[in-house]
């Protein structure tokens, strides 16, 4: 689905990604994890061609992404921080992906899912960061494509809105499809990813299964696990 | 990109700041109609008041409205969609929605005034033309500045430097190089010196409008070319499209190279 | 005999016409088919008509009191020969003639019609076209010369002459003449008390009225446009200029209006359009302009130095680059009540006059005439900022010199 070979990075003189290779399979929920400023978000925003690499390849379902925008009508991304044109309606935006993207009747289900119809004919500047994130979660998915990127999707949801979007992860998921999430949040990466990959100063220090990364540290559960690593490194 | 165009000229006509400057150019036309009592008047002195004032808005609001939409950008560009037509849309769409508040906001009152009877119809259709020129260039500037710079305090301070050195500074140079060197011939050097310099390009278009009994005093034979034909206006609009070209392929040149 | 008989024919009509003068008449098919032929037979106060159709003459010399019509415009052709029409006597009338081909010479100055030492003349109704000299009045006086046309083709100063030329003549009318092309399209040499009235003056070389060593003459009501220069008047005294338009002479050393060393003179009600320069004043004293519209020249009004006691007041400068362009920083003239369309003055009081006085004389406009091509600068942010401070604290141009009482609108008159 995407294989990433030997990824390099700096901005300025400050080194992210050193030489990273990275080979995600078809099919099933991968999360990027790493404390922060790690390379998390410029791994990810290398995939969607927005970060462009020093050095190394990307290619997403077989094409390389180099002066390609194509490929990214087969991605939905969920960006970290929601934050959308202010003088807009919450309707005009969904209707301007729309355009942009294709047509799609996925939109109605997932706005009465969020409970998002009174706020449709609000500008989003005026809307709440959890409302934000709720239409920001419509955007993502109501496309059908085959790569699902979700960057921190947790952030600000309340939780009927949190087991909606977990229902959904699992929904995509069943339907054979490839998901990539970064999040801080442990219990929830637990819950959802059937594989991780940790990043730490820009190179994969972990890549498998969560049981994999308790055996190699040998730790009862996850999130001491994680912080075993972090201790480790900064020993 | 016409896409992107059409949004960010909806998402611009709906903010504040384009009523803001509709309204301003409106205020301004208006008023210098009142006081003057007279089109012709009224018409000249907008034409010293746009060469100075539409590239320091264009400027201003380019930089301002890039980082403003800076999400907004971020969004585009995890779609299918080419980072130059993202960026060269944004762009349009700025210098379109600038230019219609200018057309608009200073048109109507002129309009109503009683333009389309009197003789300066020519100079008010150049006055606008200047304007939209100037409006293209500076808001491509800004753009230009503002891709450069993520710190937006700095791109406010370069964008604003910029507009004075081009307003100001610039012809304060360009004066004491010519006195300095005034025993050798310059007609040439002034020329080429104006052709360098966005404003001083559309104030020589202005200038061939007011000033041709003057600029015709001079004995320089080149300026006689320059102004006492079609020549100077036809070099004078090709230089002015050619400082909207030259910044607008930087933008995309920069955007191309830009993370995100 | 039978020429004879005809002519007895044509003496005896004429004669019940008017039993002092006879008619002759003359035409290509008649018996007297040249003009000479006919000015050879004429008696004193006869009338010659001359009839449609081409006469080749040249050196026709006219010395007796004659009438000479030409009836449907008549061609005399010159052939680059030389003068065309000479007259030697007073009480001449010449009119209605298409004359062409006058001669060129270097050494002479030949004319398509020359008055000389004569008086009570009239000049009318003529067509001059591929000249050298038009009308050239030598020590001439009383006479008219009105509504002609004279259209020259002249490329250069040297080998090109004037359209009217007067030379030591007095009380001369020159009215309703289109003069076009050639070097100064009236010039006026040691030539007194003559009026100049409703010409007009075109795209001619040099000026389109020129006043040499001229004193109290007169000229209004005619347009002086495209030309070298418009007018020129120079070493003369108590010449009147009243609502003469100057348009669009335009050029490096191109004034609507240039003064040298005049004294006396009046410039009233006249107009001044897109002119490179509207008056340029050199040497001039005690000379009063009032009532005169500056619209869009250059300069409307540049000084050279070396005048005293001039005034300007009551008017209009409109939208000049340079109202006023002063080449030193001595000023003994007065500018007063006169409307400025650069003035950004206010009226408090409304009394119509604006209570900050206006300084007409830019930093910009001298450092223009110190480096001409700063001009490309004109307009510029920059050059209001210095222009601003000059105004602040005059340092270069004339401290005193002010328009105390500038008016708030256009002066109406």
């Amino acid at each position: 689905m995407v294989t990433i070979e030997n990824l390099h990075k700096k901005f300025n003189k400050n080194i992210v990604l050193s030489g990273i290779d990275l080979n995600i399979n078809e099919g099933g929920i991968f999360a990027v994890l790493g404390p922060n400023g790690s390379g998390k978000t410029t791994l990810i925003k290398s995939i969607l061609g927005m970060v462009i690499p020093n050095k190394g390849k990307i290619s997403v379902l077989g094409t390389n992404i180099k002066h390609n925008s194509a490929y990214r009508s087969k991605i939905d991304y969920l960006p970290q921080i929601a934050n959308f044109p202010n003088n807009l309606k919450v309707r005009e935006l969904i209707k301007m992906i729309k355009d942009l993207r294709g047509k799609t009747d996925e939109d109605v289900r997932l706005i009465k899912l969020f409970n998002l119809e009174p706020f449709l004919n609000k500008k989003l500047g005026n809307l709440s960061g959890g409302t934000k994130q709720k239409v920001n979660i419509v955007l993502t998915f109501m496309f059908d494509s085959p790569l699902i990127i979700l960057d921190e999707p947790t952030t600000g949801l309340d939780p009927i809105s949190l087991i909606e979007l977990k229902k959904l992860i699992q929904n995509e998921k069943a339907k054979g499809k490839t998901l990539l999430i970064t999040s801080h949040i442990m219990s929830f990466v637990e819950e959802v990813s059937d594989e991780i990959v940790f990043i730490l100063e820009g190179e994969i220090y972990f890549k498998g299964t969560i049981n994999d990364l308790k055996t190699k540290t040998d730790q009862p559960d996850f999130e001491h696990a994680i912080a075993s690593i972090l201790t480790i490194n900064n020993a | 990109m016409l896409k992107i165009l059409k949004y960010s000229f909806y998402d611009l006509m709906r903010s504040r700041w384009s009523y803001v400057y509709f309204v301003f150019y409106l205020l301004l036309g208006v008023v210098l109609l009142f006081l003057n009592n007279n089109l012709s008047k009224a018409v000249i002195t907008l034409m010293n008041v746009i060469i100075v004032l539409v590239p320091l808005i264009g400027t201003i609001f380019g930089v301002m409205y890039y980082y403003n939409s800076k999400e907004f950008t971020e969004l585009l560009l995890a779609q299918p969609l080419k980072r130059s037509s993202i960026f060269l849309g944004q762009y349009l769409g700025v210098a379109l929605s600038l230019s219609m508040s200018l057309i608009l906001g200073l048109g109507i009152p002129f309009v109503f005034y009683g333009l389309f009877r009197s003789n300066d119809i020519w100079d008010f259709s150049l006055l606008l033309i200047t304007g939209t020129f100037l409006t293209f260039i500076f808001t491509a500037l800004a753009f230009n500045i503002a891709l450069s710079n993520e710190n937006r305090i700095k791109g406010f301070g370069y964008a604003i430097l910029l507009w004075l050195f081009l307003a100001v500074i610039y012809d304060g140079l360009f004066l004491m190089s010519l006195i300095l060197f005034e025993d050798y011939p310059l007609d040439k050097l002034s020329l080429f010196g104006t052709m360098l310099n966005p404003i001083d390009l559309s104030r020589t278009l202005i200038l061939l409008k007011l000033d041709i009994s003057a600029l015709l005093g001079y004995t320089g034979a080149v300026f006689k070319k320059f102004f006492g034909t079609n020549f100077g206006l036809i070099v004078s609009i090709i230089m002015l499209s050619v400082w909207v070209v030259l910044p607008v392929l930087r933008i995309v040149y920069k955007s191309n190279r830009k993370d995100f | 005999m039978k020429k004879g008989f005809i002519s007895l024919i044509i003496i005896f009509c004429a004669s019940v016409l008017n039993i002092k003068a006879e008619t002759i008449e003359v035409c290509t098919t008649c018996k007297i088919t040249s003009i000479k032929e006919a000015i050879a037979i004429a008696k004193d106060f006869d009338t010659i008509i001359v009839k449609k159709g081409t006469y080749y003459e040249y050196d026709i010399v006219i010395d007796k009191p004659l009438t000479i019509i030409g009836e449907n415009y008549p061609v005399i052709d010159g052939k680059l020969k030389g003068e065309i029409i000479t007259i030697h006597s007073d009480n001449v009338t010449v009119g209605g003639f298409h004359i062409i081909n006058v001669g060129i010479s270097y050494t002479e100055d030949y004319a398509a019609i020359r008055i000389v030492k004569s008086k009570n003349f009239i000049i009318q109704n003529l067509k001059l076209e591929k000249l050298f000299f038009g009308i050239y009045l030598e020590k001439a006086k009383e006479g008219k010369i009105l509504n002609n046309t004279i259209i020259g083709d002249a490329k250069q100063e040297y080998n090109s002459g004037n359209g009217i030329q007067l030379w030591y003549s007095k009380n001369i009318e020159i009215e309703g003449n289109y003069v076009q092309g050639v070097r100064d399209g009236i010039y006026l040499e040691f030539s007194d008390f003559c009026n100049i009235t409703n010409n007009i003056s075109k795209g001619n070389i040099r000026y389109g009225l020129h006043f040499m060593f001229s004193n109290n003459d007169v000229y209004k009501g005619n347009t002086f446009e495209n030309n070298g220069a418009g007018v020129a008047v120079m070493f003369s005294k108590k010449i009147k200029m009243y609502n003469n338009t100057f348009k669009e002479n335009w050029g490096s050393a191109s004034y609507g209006l240039l003064l040298k060393e005049i004294n006396d003179a009046e410039i009233i009600g006249n107009t001044f359009e897109k002119n490179t320069i509207g008056i340029n004043i050199e040497g001039t004293n005690r000379i009063n302009y009032k009532n005169n519209d500056f619209i869009r020249n250059g300069w409307a009004i540049k000084v050279r130095g070396a005048c005293y006691a001039n005034i300007f007041s009551g008017n209009n400068f409109l939208y000049n680059s340079f109202d006023l362009s002063y080449n030193s920083k001595m000023n003994d003239n007065v500018f007063d009540g006169n409307y400025w369309s650069n003035y950004a003055g206010y009226d408090l009081d409304k009394d119509g006059i604006g209570d900050v006085p206006y300084r007409p004389v830019k930093l910009f406009s001298y450092i223009v005439n110190r480096t001409p091509e700063t001009i490309i600068l004109l307009r510029s942010l920059f050059i209001d900022i210095i222009d601003f401070s000059e105004k602040v604290s005059p340092v270069f141009t004339p401290d005193d010199l002010l328009d105390n009482n500038p008016s708030i609108k256009k002066i109406e008159w």
